[in-house]
């Protein structure tokens, strides 16, 4: 059980895990939402660089965004989100309490706003923004002793990608071997390998993985990347038209399960992923784990010095349900806002109490047969 | 972000939610604001109303094979019972039922690949953390014992009719003499792997992220081998004189029984809101179904099983009871991983229990 317990769950380190020898520093992205302007740069340079099939060119109805999900031809999302002065008065009021939280609090008062005073303070909110008259009276606690007036409104704007999770439940549940775990603790597909049985897509808690549609097989009228299947419940009636692309046969890897690599390829060279490269803001930074989530910390606490409560951190403790994640992000609001689970978990977690409980299932079926056969012949 | 005169003409803000069923749970629609509130409500926000974790790209073949593999399973601990207890129908029905069933499963799932040539790559490892390669190898070894089985059983039967025949000791007939040998361990080897075969494809629903299949782990093995001999049982109603039916009749009584009980049990565990997509749509309609067939299919093989006719039907109710629930089920984990409430809303709830209950060192937001 030891054994299991130690591969499926709780902090580790993947790549010796894996039996690695040469053993790098993990590396992982810390990406930085608040200072992302949603220019999909990096969307762009992932494509170039990783022969990525373009996935839906029209805006959605709803938003700047084109694509919807990361997906099987989106292995960087841009998220966005307009929110009102009420839904961002929630969210710092959410980011207070998860700084309440059984943790010494970083804003005691004290220090005067520093209202436009620093860099971090325009990329966030441009000082015209933030008008002190904009506060509502009735918006419950209103702005702390240190925070910054909440603005109308904002665009939230963040660049998602794969996790590389420590326990990554897309490669565990791999049948071919297909997914496996670099020797820099980033997780990538075999394309060669894999046979598209699609049992990585339902296993990842993040919605990350998807085979590709295309001309072979069933794909061609499976449903698109995390766009909902017509007839969903409570989704809007948009449907991304099929990617043009995706018809002319010049699509490589159709009916295969795609995500972000991490772009191995680079790692390899000691070059840097392309859509971190390709960043103009440095919103998607790279590099050593360690480094990333230690950036990250660092830039929370200092947001939150500003003045900007509702700053938060995803993904940068090993504790949490999928043992910590390669990728990391600074959030401005509640993950689920940005599509994000707010309490993801490896489900292999529970694989040792399923085989169990199928065990016994089994034994049970054995008992009703035999059960069957005892009795009165006729 | 610039303000601008024309600000002032800004349409009213949408309030923007996740869907439009949370009237439905008994919250109301307005947005929460009064922050004094100690235990905040567990408000569920999303990305435009997308779903998070991805649905399983599978199709209705996948489904096809969680039926198929239940009457494998059942039939094969059928055609068992029916050696060892001397029920030659029930074990020639078994045998058949076993293998075809078996191959046409795996057809299925072959066909659901995205790149079905490359089937055999499920035989390239052993992976015991994917339930996917564990069941692949359950497959193999219970269709190579079911194989041999039905190979003896068939050998026999021509050996028999030529021996009755022509009298002579054929190759057909030495054939048949070695293949007698192998079929005491082919019939209990089928017999050991029928249960894995059965069980496992409830594990493999359940190890993913898919919300109501991953949550339902602890009871829904039980609801499948129930699920699998009712199917195989029916099967054997339709198949088998009504002289021999009688094992069949009380598998499909206690079986039927067993599965009421874990289905009721499952909904149970999984609470309102992860129970929802069983009781809901195409799924819940499927379900229901189920549940009138395989209760109807089950009295009438125990009260009128022993009348041809009402034993066929009966046996055929349950067989669509079987292939109901199992589609059933596979619809409802489709719609708990569209639907984004599926997946925030319990993911909030343990996280403030966790919360509530001080553990605040193992949640994937921090401050910092
Ligand atoms: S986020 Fe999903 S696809 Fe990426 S490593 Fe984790 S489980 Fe795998
Ligand atoms: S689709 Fe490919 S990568 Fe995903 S689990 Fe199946 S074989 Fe592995």
């Amino acid at each position: 059980m030891g054994f299991w317990r130690n591969q499926l769950s709780g902090p580790t380190d993947p790549a010796a895990d894996a039996a690695w020898d040469r053993h790098e520093p993990r590396k992982g992205f810390f990406t930085d939402t608040s200072i992302c302007i949603g220019c999909k740069a990096c969307e762009v340079a992932c494509k170039e660089w990783n022969h990525v099939p373009e996935d839906g060119l029209d805006l959605l109805s709803q938003s700047y965004d084109n694509t919807g999900a990361l997906g099987a031809s989106t292995w960087r999302h841009v998220a966005f989100v307009e929110q009102s002065s009420e839904r961002i008065e929630q969210a710092r009021e959410s980011g207070r309490r998860l700084v309440q939280l059984g943790m010494p609090s970083v804003r005691t008062g004290g220090e005067p706003a520093l209202a436009g005073g620093s860099t971090a303070t325009a990329t966030l909110a441009p000082p015209g923004d933030v008008r002190p008259g904009d506060v509502r009276p009735g918006a419950g606690a209103g702005p702390g002793p240190t925070d910054q007036a909440v603005p109308d409104l904002r665009w939230l704007m963040a660049s998602d990608v794969c996790k590389h999770c420590t326990h990554a439940a897309c490669l565990d549940v791999c049948p071919t071997g297909s997914l496996f775990r670099t020797e820099f603790g980033t997780v990538v597909v075999q394309d060669d390998v894999c046979n598209g049985c699609g049992y990585c897509v339902a296993a990842c808690p993040f919605g990350v993985i998807e085979r590709r549609r295309g001309d072979e097989g069933h794909e061609k009228t499976g449903q698109s990347h995390g766009i909902s299947i017509a007839g969903a419940p409570g989704t809007g009636s948009h449907q991304n038209p099929p990617s043009y692309a995706a018809s002319n046969g010049e699509v490589k890897n159709v009916g295969i399960a795609q995500k972000c690599t991490l772009c191995y390829d680079r790692l390899g060279a000691g070059q840097t992923p392309a859509c971190a490269q390709a960043c103009p803001t440095t919103s998607i930074k790279f590099g050593d784990l360690d480094e990333m989530r230690a950036t990250a910390r660092a830039r929370v606490a200092e947001l939150h010095e500003l003045g900007y409560p509702e700053a938060r951190l995803y993904g940068v403790d090993d504790h949490d349900g999928v043992g910590g994640t390669g990728s990391t992000f600074l959030l401005l609001d509640e993950p689920e806002v940005y599509g994000l689970p707010p309490d993801p978990r490896v489900t292999t977690a529970d694989l040792p109490d399923m085989f169990r409980k199928a065990g016994y299932a089994g034994l049970t079926m054995l008992g009703l047969a035999a059960a069957a056969f005892v009795g009165r012949r006729r | 972000m610039t303000v601008n005169p024309f600000d002032a003409d800004r349409p009213p803000e949408r309030v923007r939610r996740g869907n439009g069923e949370r009237k439905r749970n008994g919250q109301n629609g307005a947005r929460r604001r009064d922050e004094s509130l100690m235990v905040p409500d567990v408000s569920f926000d999303s990305y435009y109303g997308r779903h998070i974790v991805k649905p399983a790209p599978w199709e209705k073949e996948i489904a096809a094979y969680l039926f198929l593999g239940g009457v494998a399973g059942g039939s094969a601990l059928l055609a068992a019972g029916g050696r060892a207890l001397g029920y030659p129908a029930l074990q020639r029905v078994g045998r058949v039922a076993a293998m075809g069933a078996a191959a046409l499963g795996g057809a299925a799932l072959a066909k659901d690949l995205g790149k079905p040539s490359r089937a055999l790559n499920m035989m390239r490892t052993v992976k015991l953390t994917s339930p996917m390669s564990v069941g692949s190898w359950i497959l193999t070894a219970f269709s190579g014992f079911s194989g041999l089985a039905l190979a003896s059983e068939v050998a026999t039967a021509i050996a028999g009719r030529s021996d009755g025949g022509t009298g002579g000791g054929s190759a057909v007939a030495r054939v048949a003499r070695v293949l007698d040998l192998v079929d005491g361990p082919a019939t209990v080897g089928s017999a050991l792997f029928a249960p894995p075969l059965a069980a496992y494809t409830a594990v493999l629903l359940a190890d993913t992220a898919t919300p109501t299949w991953h949550e339902s782990y602890r009871e829904l093995p039980f609801v499948f081998v129930s699920s699998a001999n009712l199917a195989a049982a029916g099967l054997a109603l339709v198949a088998v004189p009504t002289a021999q039916n009688g094992p069949a009749r009380r598998l499909a009584a206690v079986s039927a029984v067993t599965e009421t009980l874990a289905f009721e049990r499952m909904q149970d565990k999984l609470g309102p809101t992860l129970s929802e997509p069983l009781r809901t749509g195409k799924a819940g309609r499927l379900l229901r179904a189920s549940k009138a067939l395989t209760i109807g299919g089950a009295v009438g093989s125990v009260v009128l099983g022993r009348n041809r006719v009402a034993a066929a039907l009966s046996g055929l109710a349950l067989m669509a009871g079987s292939a109901c629930l199992r589609f059933g089920v596979f619809e409802a984990g489709t719609a708990s991983a569209i639907d984004p409430k599926y997946t925030v809303e319990p993911q909030r709830e343990r996280l403030e229990r966790r919360r509530a209950a001080g553990v605040v060192d193992d949640s994937i937001t921090t401050a910092r």
